[in-house]
């Protein structure tokens, strides 16, 4: 039942350690964003000129390629590094954390908000292996994670220690990982979708004549319409992911509580966000209800997350009640 | 472009077609048009989002369902809010009218609307492709080139290169038109069913279910029955007469709290398990088993739940002649971290009756303010703090009381010779002669009680299959493209010589169609206008475009 403190202690000093390499990245993407100069109008000439045609009509926007960004920047490629470093950081105080009291390192909210935020973190970065044209998605990651990990290391810490009986157990490991990875694709997705909206509102008012003044950087993302497919795809990823995570934390309750589904304060919203993000992909094949409005309701989805996170584990007692805030 | 999108995402028969307008059809035509509302995707849409709206009131208000002493004590703290609420169903919101209405309206419209679908995907299956559009260039992945060959080689080598890429492929004078991905309306189709079965698979479970508690002091059995339950909450079908006839003694209970960790962590359950000896059925061997949460122990198609402990303080009551008029370990219910455990003794033989109220603490200490509590969890040195009460219990006149709780409306509370209130505590072993003669009581020792949970649900296994059926067909709906292709020759090349070499140039067009969010249309288009080229024309006489992939 020991809990090696030294371990802990190491586990911590790496949290601090990846912020302030995270915080460098943050303002190399940031530098990114707001550098960049105007798009090279040969290069996007280059890539349309391949013998596929596209019937989309053509917006104000469509100089700009589809995923913009491809111009290589310094800023970008540092910022990329560094957070390699901080997400190599993070994963070894995870994974300290975790080998400090030899167990899964998500027992409480501490360790939900470092371990949870590691993910985020990873899925970007396997997002910008995938596409690198997608660097520009790193202030709106690595912003939240860092926004994570602070609060952790204030609000949040927790002492390393052993777990609640009704945490011991092997559901612990499938339940919450992949809830993990479906919250990290669900931020992700949440930052493209406002991203989204900003755009959306600053092509219509380019489109009325009257283009927006301030927030150049926008100029530099991909078009709404891109934003949307693309916000598209991270919660269509995730939400069966999410799916997944309700049954198997139903399977879960029914071993350790002798229920499958007993409508607790947590379970009420995990069942609500998912239904939530379900709307929403029904919003998106319903005429009338895609492009903007459809948005909404993912954002609204996404704010169900945070409160479930952050309000349902601290506030509403149930038997979900280990979130070990004292 | 996402307008295209969504009109071509599906051929279901989705009534959105906006008609706000009544039809003046009368009464049949009313009808049809009220059913065509109600299983539009725009309907789905608002119930599903009522859906998750009125589940949220049950997370904000305590539940009936899960915690009838919260909802007590809510009622209690809020006099004058409660009974609106309990009006509006705040306190049983899932078995409230509204939120039935809800899902069941949304299943309704689900049904309404899958078993057209179903038909129309049918029938899709088995028809033929869609003949190419007369102009390819209006389709969203569109590509030509030009090559020698003739147009039924083309179509013999379109036909074969879409067959190996899984497409249903169909050709019609000359002309290639293909469709694939089926397979993602059929997983939507499952994923819709599945989810109808499952609400059919949790219906079923309650009706035929049953699930019950009780507690055991450790040494103590339970037979099982509908009398030996605390409390039992039965399904409409279950024959309460009828339950498995199987037995379980608590042989012991360990438990382990966190002594290292400091912060809220210190104190905090580690491992609670339950010894216990089963008889499957009167007369069947006996057979030692434990019980840990996480762990049920599964007895005739039930589960048995460890889902709490507590400490039951083993006290005896002698009367003023010495006799023993109660012994016996009394079960105190535990409230916090560090187990804190009100409870009352009630002795019904003496008269007057007598009433012992107070709390055990299992780890004690003098806390300056607020006088005797608990500081750790563990019965390291526990210790009993009561009152006593003679007069009437209230238990003659045969309504419900709690056990946990002592009615002093018709008790007086004994005193010390100065007149303030008779107060003591008592360690193991101790004994303490009560004021005025009342009788003298000895806490003996301290033995644990264990709370027992039984589960009966003979419908979950049907619940978990639906449930993986619906993620099936979930991935395959999201993630397998639907999409058409079309090859067909448009002409002679426009700069093909009259005849020699050269004469033969036709021009090739490949167009493809989304019928599904594809972010690899265009990818796919160019793959198969660069493999077909390939195929017509080994020697490629212009440079291999770059595939798409
Ligand atoms: C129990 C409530 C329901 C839930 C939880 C639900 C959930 C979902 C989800 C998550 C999707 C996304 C899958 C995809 O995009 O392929 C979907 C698609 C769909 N749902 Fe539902 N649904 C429900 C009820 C209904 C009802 C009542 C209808 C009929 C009006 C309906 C019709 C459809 C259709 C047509 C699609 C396909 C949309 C497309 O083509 O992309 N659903 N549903």
């Amino acid at each position: 039942m020991s809990v090696d403190t030294t371990l802990a202690q190491v586990s911590n000093v790496l949290v601090y350690s990846s912020m302030a390499a995270y915080s460098g990245a943050l303002l190399g993407y940031a530098t990114d964003l707001s550098s960049r100069g105007g798009r090279s109008a040969r290069a996007v000439a280059a890539q349309e000129k391949v013998l596929v045609g596209s019937g989309a009509p053509v917006d104000d926007a469509a100089e700009r390629p589809p995923m913009a960004g491809a111009r290589s920047s310094r800023a970008a490629g540092i910022a990329t590094s560094l957070t390699w470093l901080a997400t190599g950081l993070h994963l070894a105080a995870v994974l300290t954390r975790g080998l400090s009291a030899s167990r899964v390192p998500w027992g409480n909210m501490y360790e939900f908000a470092v371990t949870g935020s590691f993910v985020v973190s990873a899925v970007f970065l396997g997002l910008v292996v995938w596409r690198r044209d997608l660097r520009w998605l790193g202030v709106f990651s690595v912003g939240p994670v860092l926004l994570t990990l602070g609060l952790a290391v204030t609000v949040l810490y927790t002492e390393s220690a052993q777990l609640v009986p009704a945490l011991q157990s092997p559901f612990l490991v499938v339940h919450v990982s992949i809830a993990f990875i479906s919250s990290a694709l669900f931020t992700l997705g949440f930052s493209v979708h406002v991203l989204q909206l900003v755009q959306d509102r600053r092509q219509q008012a380019r489109a009325a004549g009257t283009p927006p003044t301030r927030g150049a950087f926008m100029d530099r993302l991909p078009r709404a319409a891109d934003l949307e497919a693309l916000g598209y795809r991270l919660v269509a990823v995730s939400f069966p992911l999410w799916t997944f995570t309700l049954v198997a934390g139903a399977i879960w309750a029914e071993k350790a509580w002798g229920r499958y589904w007993g409508w607790d304060p947590k379970e009420v919203w995990t069942f609500v966000i998912w239904v939530v993000y379900a709307a929403y992909l029904h919003a998106r094949a319903t005429r009338g209800w895609d492009g903007r409005r459809a948005t909404y309701l993912a954002i609204a989805g996404f704010v169900c997350v945070l409160l479930n996170f952050g309000v349902v584990n601290i506030f509403f007692s149930g038997e979900h009640s280990y979130a070990g805030i004292g | 472009m996402p307008d295209d999108l969504v009109a071509s995402r599906s051929d279901a028969p989705r009534p959105e077609r906006d008609d706000p307008a009544l039809p003046s059809l009368g009464a049949i035509g009313l009808l049809r048009w009220a059913w065509r509302q109600l299983t539009s995707m725009r309907t789905a849409l608002f119930l599903l989002m009522l859906l998750a709206i009125g589940a949220l009131p049950g997370s904000v208000f305590p539940q009936r369902g899960v915690d009838a002493t919260q909802v007590t004590r809510y009622r209690a703290e809020h006099p004058e809010l409660s009974p609106w609420l309990d009006r509006l169903g705040m306190f049983d919101v899932y078995s409230s009218v509204w939120f039935s209405a809800v899902y069941l309206l949304l299943f309704v419209s689900l049904v309404g609307c899958v078993v057209p679908r179903t038909r129309v995907h049918l029938a899709a299956m088995r028809a033929r492709p869609p003949r190419p559009p007369s102009r390819m260039q209006r389709m969203p992945a569109h590509a030509s080139f030009e090559v020698e060959a003739s147009e039924s080689e083309v179509a013999e080598a379109a036909r074969e290169l879409l067959r190996g890429k899984r497409y249903r492929v169909d050709v019609r004078g000359g002309a290639v038109s293909a469709e694939r991905g089926y397979l993602r309306e059929t997983g939507n189709l499952l994923f819709h069913v599945a989810l109808l079965g499952l609400l059919v698979a949790v219906a079923l479970g309650s009706l035929t279910g049953y699930r019950g508690q009780f507690l055991l002091t450790t040494g103590t059995g339970f037979a099982n029955s509908l009398v030996a339950y605390d409390t039992f909450d039965p399904g409409t079908w279950v024959d309460e007469g009828d339950l498995p006839p199987f037995q379980l003694t608590l042989d012991d209970l360990t438990v382990a709290f966190e002594t290292d960790a400091a912060g809220n962590q210190f104190a905090a359950p580690r491992d609670f398990e339950a010894a216990v000896t089963v008889v499957d059925e009167p007369g069947a061997d006996p057979v030692e088993r434990t019980i840990r949460v996480n762990q049920p122990l599964p007895v005739q198609g039930t589960n048995v739940y460890l889902q709490g402990n507590g400490y039951a303080p083993v006290v005896t009551v002698r009367d003023t002649q010495g006799r023993v008029v109660k012994s016996g370990p009394v079960v105190f219910v535990p409230q916090g971290r560090f187990y804190e455990s009100p409870g009352v003794v009630k002795v019904l033989e003496t008269e007057p009756q007598v009433g012992l109220q107070g709390i055990f603490l299992p780890t004690w200490e003098m806390d300056a303010e607020r006088g005797p509590v608990s500081v750790f969890p563990d019965a390291l040195d526990p210790r009993w703090f009561f009152t006593a009460w003679t007069g009437d219990l209230g238990l003659d006149g045969g309504e419900a009381q709690s056990v946990y709780e002592l009615d002093t409306t018709s008790m007086t509370q004994l005193t010390d010779d100065d007149r303030t209130p008779f107060a003591v505590g008592l360690s193991p072993g101790e004994s303490i002669d009560l004021p005025d003669g009342a009788g003298s009581v000895t806490l003996e020792r301290i033995d644990r009680f264990a709370a027992f949970g039984v589960r009966h649900d003979p419908a979950k296994g049907w619940a978990l299959g639906f449930s993986v059926l619906a993620i099936v067909g979930l991935v395959a709906s999201l993630f397998v493209p639907r999409r058409r292709v079309w090859v067909k020759v448009s002409g002679r090349g426009p700069e093909a010589p009259a005849d020699g070499p050269g004469a033969g140039v036709i021009v090739v067009e490949v167009a493809a169609l989304a019928r599904s969010e594809d972010p690899r249309l265009e990818a796919e288009v160019a793959q198969l206008t660069t493999r077909l080229r390939e195929r017509l024309d080994g020697t490629a006489t212009e440079p291999n475009q770059e595939p798409g992939e």
